[in-house]
């Protein structure tokens, strides 16, 4: 006769989790060896969203391509929009208007605040809170009623252009801007106190998934998830390019406040610290933006010279890098789309060793990753 | 530090496998090296005391028509400096030694190289299609790519 304990089979089991589930934030396949509620391995399956952006950007001009940077990162259109634009004008050695880098300067932070609202309202919904959702869902449509009234789309914007911007913001968007600003600056104290401190979420969160300084260096994590780990990293103070130099903001580091430094808390809060600084930016740009044209006479066929340009931006989602290579013809002869998020998924399955599967869920979110920039 | 340093730095240590600078229209610069001593010229640089790359912030590979070749951006966080590494490689069974021993960001983007050029990382930990479907015939990136027709009887 068997014990109790010999009838339970305790061997291991593969499980899917996605491609369709509702906390991979898009068609992720984890594949996920557990024992128990144990995982003891989990590992990432990405390539469902490969369009092969790369590969079209070959055959399109430089200027036919900017549609296709919405298609990034839908969740921060601009910040892709203009990584390419200041990526062919560094290649192509192409003077841009003051005018238009304040503006790209403005619809970038503002594109950050709606991202990070969408990274920290899908996340407190990922851990069983779905008031703050709605919430962050609230403001990002202030963001996007702006964004409509300066380019006509809500979604992918296509706003920059290769030399400035598509159009000049139209009257009254500057003020709309600042009212947007003033509603939005207390709300952040009031999703802390509605979410941020929860005793509940924090117990998910804190302690979970430590990633040390070293390790997400040598990772090469960049952006929030770079800076949870405490190091002060940011392209825009450490390389500044555009109008960055011009505004003084804080550099979001985690602290280890409620567990330890590297924590999915930590990457958490640097995002919501993180909306307080494009708050600040956005107010001294808003402040200071000069008048004049908002776009250089650029040829709509234009020949960069030869030559391989490695640009780096700071997105919501880490370091976005354009590498191009230019044949002096008027398509790029390669690019390469290095993104925050797919540099994020390698170091993935290193982390979630030994994890709960609900963990799972807080890593995936801490992380805050894009599908579509992933597999490009 | 300077391109042209580390290249005299770099050319002083390995003699003739560090092959030239590519320097005028490159931003950053790229040192090229042979394909056989990537891995120890990367290991060089990323502990050298005064190089420190200790962040490869891009993997690429490149299919200049005549010859592949493997791109690496690096990125010093201690120095606050930055070099490309380049590596030409033959375009029949293109494949060099992995790095993802001396950076484990390596992993995925190798496996894209692979995946969508073909170029074999000899000691990958993980050398997997990762963006195409495991049984994808052919390498998109390529130059001399041919569009298939249909995808498991599927009209593409």
């Amino acid at each position: 006769m068997t014990t109790r304990t010999d009838a339970l089979p305790t061997q291991e089991m593969t499980i899917n989790m996605g491609p369709q589930h509702p906390s991979t934030h898009g068609v992720l396949r984890v594949i996920l060896t557990t024992d128990g509620e144990v995982v003891t391995r989990a590992v990432p399956d990405v390539g469902y969203l490969h369009r092969g952006l790369e590969k079209i950007g070959e055959r399109v001009t430089y200027a036919q391509y900017m549609p296709f940077t919405d298609r990034l990162d839908y969740l921060a259109a601009m910040n892709c929009n203009c990584a390419w634009a200041w990526a062919v004008e560094k290649l192509a050695k192409i003077e841009v208007p003051e005018r238009a880098e304040y503006l790209r300067v403005i619809v970038c932070e503002l594109n950050r605040i709606s991202s990070h609202l969408i990274a920290f309202g899908s996340y407190t919904a990922d851990m069983g809170a779905f008031t703050p959702f709605l919430y962050g869902i609230r403001e990002r449509e202030h963001v996007n009623d702006l964004f409509e009234m300066i380019c006509g789309n809500r979604l992918t914007y296509n706003y920059a252009r290769v030399g400035g911007v598509s159009g000049d913001a139209p009257p009254g968007f500057l003020e709309k801007t600042k009212e947007f600003l003033d509603y939005f600056e207390p709300k952040i104290d009031e999703y802390n106190n509605l979410i941020s401190y929860n005793k509940i979420f924090v117990h998910r969160l804190a302690n979970v998934a430590v990633i040390p300084a070293e390790e997400a260096v040598a990772y090469g994590l960049t952006g929030p998830n770079l800076r949870g780990s405490g190091v002060p990293f940011d392209l825009r103070k450490d390389e500044p390019y555009s109008v960055y130099p011009k505004f003084d903001f804080k550099v979001c580091v985690g602290t280890g406040e409620r567990g330890t430094l590297g924590d999915c808390f930590d990457r958490y809060m640097v995002r919501i610290n993180e909306m307080r600084e494009s708050i600040k930016i956005v107010r001294q740009a808003v402040a200071q933006i000069p008048d004049g044209p908002v776009l250089a006479k650029v040829p709509r066929l234009f020949k960069p010279p030869v030559g391989e340009v490695y640009f780096r931006s700071e997105c919501p989602r880490g370091e976005t890098g354009i590498y191009l290579i230019s044949d002096g013809s008027v398509n790029p002869f390669r690019l390469k789309i290095r993104t925050g998020s797919f540099v994020a998924m390698n170091i993935f399955e290193k982390v979630t060793k030994g994890l709960m599967i609900a963990d799972i869920v807080a890593v995936i979110g801490s992380f805050d990753i894009i599908l579509p920039e992933i597999d490009r | 530090m300077e391109a042209q340093a580390i290249f005299d730095m770099l050319k002083g240590k390995f003699g003739d496998a560090v092959v030239e600078l590519q320097g005028e229209g490159f931003s950053p610069a790229f040192v090229v090296v042979a394909p056989a001593e990537v891995n120890a010229v990367a290991r060089f640089l990323r502990d050298d005391a005064a190089l420190s790359f200790d962040s490869l912030m891009c993997l690429s590979g490149v299919d200049y028509k005549e010859k592949f070749a493997v791109a690496y951006h690096l990125h010093s966080m201690k120095h606050r400096h930055a070099i490309g590494l380049k590596t030409m490689l033959p375009r029949e069974n293109p494949s060099l030694p992995t790095v993802d021993d001396v950076w484990p960001a390596a992993n995925f983007h190798e496996r894209e190289a692979f995946d969508l050029f073909g170029i074999a990382f000899v000691g990958s930990k993980d050398l997997r299609r990762i963006l195409l479907p495991e049984d994808w015939e052919g390498h998109p990136l390529r130059k001399d790519y041919k569009y298939p027709d249909f995808y498991h009887g599927i009209k593409v």
